[in-house]
């Protein structure tokens, strides 16, 4: 018995084993890319076909002869990098904290930076105006000092900034994890002062990380809507950021407008994810190493850095 | 999600040879308050002052019962269909070597990246009677635009990544033994499948349905865009809010607010705890 | 020390972050007002001067037009400049945002329960109606009936719309001005003719059931009926389904019911927002512009109904006779309209649940 066994062990059944007929591997094949066209494709490729459906002239007037449009794309650019440079600071002072340290309240931090992915846009602008209005709990105060926040552009920073706080910390937490403190401590021993361990060291470590949370911020920054929607006020020329501005031009009927825009955004979207892959094959290298360095299987290592 | 990775002869200790503890916790600290903590505290203050039988009147009115169970029962559906669906995609992106396959995995993190008012107008526009789509399916009766159809559709779209990714990894470090020994022992494909291969995926099934149910939950931005804005139809839980904060209801939209914060928080303990079994199953 | 300097540098920079959010605060702030940050400071005679007007959602064309006029005449007039910021939206929307700190000069709402809201937060003086010439409506409108090319199907007054399978587009009466004007003039058009309010009840109900989307606005509701093809019946602003007409080179017909509802979208400037910005002067020249004949051309030019005492009949002849009912016809006022109608488990809310 043991002798068959053996013999049966051999790799066409290994292969019989782990595969479908042609047949029903086509089949699932052809389901998937459906399933893929018709959900993600489809909406993409609609989008740019509509933008462009009356000709290249016509996209390029359409963004740029309007300056409710320009000055919607202007704000976009003014507000994202703003939101992404101080979460991309909390997320490096935050993932130092909690990769390195253990402490009593590290799990509660962990959730707590977990918290704005939970929360709806919407009620993030209705927290925003809870406080920062007119009727708000600082709004006496802020109209006294004649300072905006709401319906202004520090409003739609600050809610630009709490939707898209975790990326960068989610991104870094893993990476340093997965890195290990060795180099660091190393650094440290050998003398250098924290600022050289850190710019030394730490950073260029975690560079591919880092970027990678960068670019997730930043396109979730750009694309906000429900958040900035409600501390918006619809001024236009002043507070319409890309996506209410394409809603805008939707209400006005002015649909080439409007997926002109869209097509921006897409066209974000569509570089994001192409660097995304870029950075997750040179972070899935780097972890490799790490992995052969330090003993733990690669694909552990590849674990921690899901999603 | 984060977790809690615990390794045993690396230097996970107290490691007070590293500087900067009191810096960073401080500056964690300092910008968890102001952006988090003193917002979700303004939100909670102006809910006290309502007293509980406002409040409870409040969130227990005909409009807000519709607006959760419309919520729910969306991001349920749409959770369940996506999981599936993740499925599918992951299966035949791990299993099978096709051309393009690079290309797809790639695509699958689109609705990621992709603005989700874009996508709600994507989809109204394909959906709608004389879109690519609706020109096939209107005249069938099946309406992809204002109506539940349409936002369940839009939340699947938001949901799938996550659904996929949870599977993929599961699947890629699948190990072939317990297959083959069911092979072997006189197992049809179906079955080995059904006995084997999916049991093991239940935890990473249970993972992605809890993640795209956790996101569907609060989404607005794409939902705006295919909702009729009907009460009891298409009026979900964000919309309600909105409405509310339009007619200067601060106090029950915050009320509302709070609802909802509570189901989502509830989806992410419940997300915690299953990764955190999944990971024992694993380690 | 390390330390002490490290910590310093995150109070440091985090008061830059914040200092930074202040300033822009500050600056956007003074942007919209068009003076310096230093409040009570009277402007220089010859300083260009910003209004904000927060308007409701269908008059975009309208206010562009008088915008560009009122420029040129109030520069001819004063030697200053003067630029005007819109804001569009549903009318009670805009209240909300004006309430909630949206600095309106002026605002030019839908309808009278609106401008008060805005009033009993204390941003309008009381009496404000009487400030202005026919207390403070320089134009009125109603609302009719957009149909499609021919009238398929028969579509010529109020009972018509329930009938079996006709779909009727119109906002949200919560949000949107447009939705509560069309609400009344259903109501009213039952109980003007002899109705019982149950009847107009039930009639209510019907109608709001064949309703497949309830847009926030106005222009969104006339883009789902005329651009996205949905519906077969438009409720909507005699402005606005005139353009609406017009643009739609010959794809829709308006049809005016004999009775409807007489709008009134009273104009007012926020005094407390002037006050602060320096622009009263500017804000009054702007609405007292309204009444003259030049305003008034424009306004008819757009369907609006001049209503000012020299051209209300000059331009008769290009609105059709429609029969109109005020607020006192549905309700006792308007404060009671809101109790029985679209307050939280009114009327409408009721409406909403039966399926």
């Amino acid at each position: 018995m043991p002798n068959a066994v053996a013999t049966l062990t051999s790799a066409h059944v290994t292969a019989a084993a782990r595969h479908e007929s042609a047949v029903a591997r086509r089949v699932l094949i052809g389901l998937a890319l459906n399933v893929v066209g018709v959900l993600i494709v489809g909406p993409v490729a609609l989008i740019f076909y509509s933008a462009l459906e009356n000709g290249i002239a016509a996209y390029w007037t359409g963004l740029v002869s309007n300056p409710a449009t320009l000055n919607a794309i202007k704000l976009t650019l003014i507000v994202t990098p703003i939101a992404v440079v101080f979460n991309t600071l909390f997320g490096i002072a935050a993932a130092w904290l909690i990769a390195r340290f253990r402490f009593a309240g590290r799990t509660v931090l962990t959730t707590l930076i977990d918290l704005p992915f939970s929360i709806s846009p919407v009620v993030v602008g209705l927290m925003l105006m809870l406080i920062f209005g007119r009727l708000g709990y600082l709004g006496p105060w802020l109209q006294k000092m004649d300072i905006h926040v709401v319906f202004a552009l520090p409003g739609i920073v600050l809610a630009t900034t709490f939707v898209t706080l975790p990326f960068v910390a989610r991104e870094l937490i893993p990476v340093m994890e997965a890195l290990g403190s060795e180099e660091d401590t190393a650094a440290i021993s050998l003398g250098a002062s924290s600022w050289q361990m850190f710019w030394r060291v730490t950073l260029p470590n975690i560079k591919w990380g880092l970027l990678y949370g960068l670019i997730l911020c930043n396109a979730r920054a750009m694309g906000e809507f429900g958040a900035v929607y409600v501390v918006s006020g619809r001024i236009e020329n002043q507070t319409t950021t890309m996506p209410l501005q394409v809603q805008k031009l939707l209400e006005q009927g002015n649909d080439a407008d409007a997926f002109a825009l869209a097509s921006l955004l897409t066209l974000l979207a569509l570089v994001t994810l192409g660097l995304k892959v870029w950075l997750e094959r040179k972070t899935r290298r780097q972890l490799a190493a790490v992995a052969v360095a330090t003993g733990i299987s690669e694909q552990a290592a590849e674990n921690i850095h899901i999603q | 999600m984060m977790h809690d990775h615990r390794q045993k002869g690396k230097g996970f200790f107290v490691n007070r040879t590293l500087p900067g503890f009191r810096l960073t916790l401080g500056i964690t600290l300092i910008y968890l308050s102001v952006m988090l903590l003193i917002p979700l505290a303004a939100c909670l203050w102006k809910v006290t002052q309502l007293g509980p039988a406002a409040f409870w009147a409040a969130v227990w009115t005909s409009r807000a019962r519709s607006a959760y169970f419309l919520t729910f029962s969306a991001s349920f559906i749409s959770a369940a269909v996506t999981s599936l669906l993740g499925l599918l995609i992951a299966w035949v992106l791990v299993r099978y070597e096709w051309p393009g396959k690079r290309v797809v995995d790639s695509l699958v993190d689109l609705p990621l990246a992709l603005p989700t008012a874009v996508a709600g107008l994507a989809y109204s526009a394909l959906y709608v009677q004389n879109g690519w789509f609706g020109r096939f399916l209107v005249p069938l009766g099946i309406h992809g635009t204002y109506s539940r159809l349409g936002i369940v559709l839009v939340l699947i779209f938001i949901g799938l990544p996550f659904a996929v990714r949870a599977v993929q990894p599961v699947l890629e470090s699948m190990e072939a033994d317990a297959e083959e020994a069911a092979t072997l022992l006189g197992a049809s494909r179906w079955q080995t499948f059904w006995r084997v291969i999916l049991p093991t995926l239940k935890p990473a099934l249970i993972t992605g349905f809890a993640l795209s149910f956790a996101r569907a939950i609060g989404e607005y931005g794409s939902v705006v865009f295919v909702s009729s804005n009907k009460q009891g139809e298409t009026e979900i839980a964000p919309m309600l809010i909105v409405s509310k904060l339009e007619q200067n209801s601060y106090a029950e939209a915050t009320a509302i607010a709070l609802v909802l914060l509570a189901m989502s928080f509830g989806m992410l303990a419940l997300i915690n705890v299953l990764e955190r079994r999944s990971r024992r199953h694993y380690a | 020390m390390a330390r002490t300097g490290r910590a310093t540098a995150v109070v440091f920079s985090f008061s830059l972050f914040l200092a930074a959010l202040i300033s822009g605060a500050i600056h956007c702030g003074s942007a919209v007002s068009g003076v310096a940050a230093a409040a009570d400071k009277p402007a220089a005679n010859t300083d260009p001067v910003e209004l904000l007007n927060v308007a409701c959602d269908p008059t975009r064309e309208l206010w562009q037009d008088i915008n560009e006029q009122f420029g040129k005449i109030y520069e001819r007039d004063t030697g200053r400049k003067v630029t005007i910021k819109q804001s569009h939206g549903g009318s009670s929307s805009q209240a909300r945002a004006v309430n909630d700190g949206l600095e309106a000069d002026v605002v030019t709402l839908a309808m009278w329960p609106d401008t008060d809201l805005i009033r009993r937060s204390g941003l309008i003086a009381e009496g404000w109606e009487k400030r202005l010439p026919e207390n403070s409506l320089p134009y009125y409108s109603t609302i009719v009936f957009v149909v499609r090319k021919g009238n398929p199907k028969q579509i010529h007054d109020w009972p018509d719309l329930v009938k079996p399978d006709v779909q009727i587009i119109t906002p949200h009466p919560k949000t949107s001005g447009n939705g509560k004007l069309s609400f009344l003039a259903a109501w009213g058009s039952v109980v003007t003719r002899g109705g019982s309010e149950d009847q107009a009840k039930d009639f209510v109900t019907k109608l709001y059931q064949q309703v497949p989307v309830l847009d926030v606005a106005a222009r969104a509701a006339t883009m789902t009926f005329s651009k996205k093809g949905i519906g077969d019946v438009h409720l909507t602003w005699e402005n606005e389904g005139q353009q609406e007409v017009q643009d739609s080179k010959g794809e829709l017909e308006i049809v005016y019911p004999p009775v409807s509802f007489k709008a009134e979208p009273q104009v007012a400037w926020v005094d407390e927002n002037v006050k602060k910005h320096g622009t009263v002067d500017a804000a009054r020249a702007y609405l007292e512009f309204l009444y003259t004949p030049v305003a008034q051309q424009m306004i008819a030019k757009h369907f609006y109904r001049p209503n000012s005492e020299g051209d209300r009949q000059k331009f008769a002849d290009r609105f059709p006779p429609i029969k109109l009912f005020g607020i006192t016809a549905v309700a006792k006022d308007w404060d009671d309209a809101y109790q029985k109608f679209f307050n939280d488990g009114a009327l409408f809310d009721q409406i909403s649940e039966k399926k």
